[in-house]
């Protein structure tokens, strides 16, 4: 089940510089690890990350082996208007997790 | 003619010297220069062969780390993030893990600040590095050299 959580102010004031951390359910399967058997375990991880501001990207991620299970990426944003915030996780296996939050700048 | 105490003194001395060189790394010599190799590629890959200065660029990471599967890792540029004056991306690597490529964000001046914050897996006592692409084409990076005690993918090559 593919999960993602994203934590925002729901609020700020025009021009102020927010923090935001998203946070996507994904075991990141690095493709180095054997099974007792020895045999490799497939590569299972999520490729790439993008955050759109009203349709405007602000900010994108390209991932790789070496992030830990459920990725974790926070970054910073000038709140300049109202409206909703789109993030975008995909990944291997046809993986792909939309995400939205809603922002009110004052 | 070294006396008994002299010839005590320099045996542990020795002795420790070469314990603390073992407890450095894990990996043996033969993949560590492989890994090294590849460290300097993928850098050459995400700067295009350009001149990488050190300074304006903070990567920050515990030291000492207990478990190498998840190492929180942030990275702060000092930038006005203006639309003439930002950072373009921001690029971590590993000198000792299988793949050196870690993440590559990618960010403009509707960042406000330039900073990165994520969890990544370290396989052995190793340096990490970062490297910051600025909007006027110039490169800056630095480096934390880490000592991790539980190595997150102990299968490959390791031991």
């Amino acid at each position: 089940m593919a999960r993602a959580v994203v934590t925002l102010p729901a609020r700020a004031k025009r021009g102020e510089i927010i923090e935001i951390k998203t946070l996507a359910g994904h075991p990141m399967e690095t493709g180095f690890r054997r099974t007792q058997l020895g045999e490799l375990i497939p590569r299972d991880i999520i490729r790439s990350f993008a955050c759109a501001y009203n349709g405007e990207e602000i900010f994108r991620a390209e991932l790789h082996s070496a992030i830990a299970a459920n990725p974790l990426l926070a970054f910073t944003t000038v709140a300049t208007e109202s409206g909703t915030i789109t993030f975008r996780w995909s990944g291997d296996n046809g993986y792909t997790v939309t995400e939205t939050a809603s922002i009110r700048v004052e | 003619m070294t006396s008994r105490r002299e010839f005590l003194v320099l045996a542990c001395g020795a002795a420790s010297i070469a314990a603390a060189t073992r407890a450095n790394s894990q990996l043996d010599p033969n993949q560590a220069a492989l890994r090294r190799a590849a460290l300097e590629e993928a850098v050459r890959k995400a700067t295009g062969g350009a001149q990488v200065r050190r300074g304006r660029v903070k990567l920050v990471l515990p030291p000492l780390i207990d478990n190498g599967n998840s190492v929180p890792l942030s990275v702060a540029v000092e930038s006005p993030m203006t639309a003439s004056d930002h950072v373009k991306a921001i690029h971590v690597f590993t000198e000792k893990n299988p793949l050196p490529d870690v993440v590559s964000a990618h960010l403009g001046p509707r960042a406000g600040r330039a900073t990165l914050s994520t969890r990544v897996r370290l396989a052995d006592t190793q340096t990490v590095l970062a490297i910051a692409q600025m909007s006027d084409g110039s490169f800056w990076s630095d480096s934390a050299e880490v000592v991790v005690t539980l190595s997150a993918c102990l299968e490959e090559g390791l031991i």
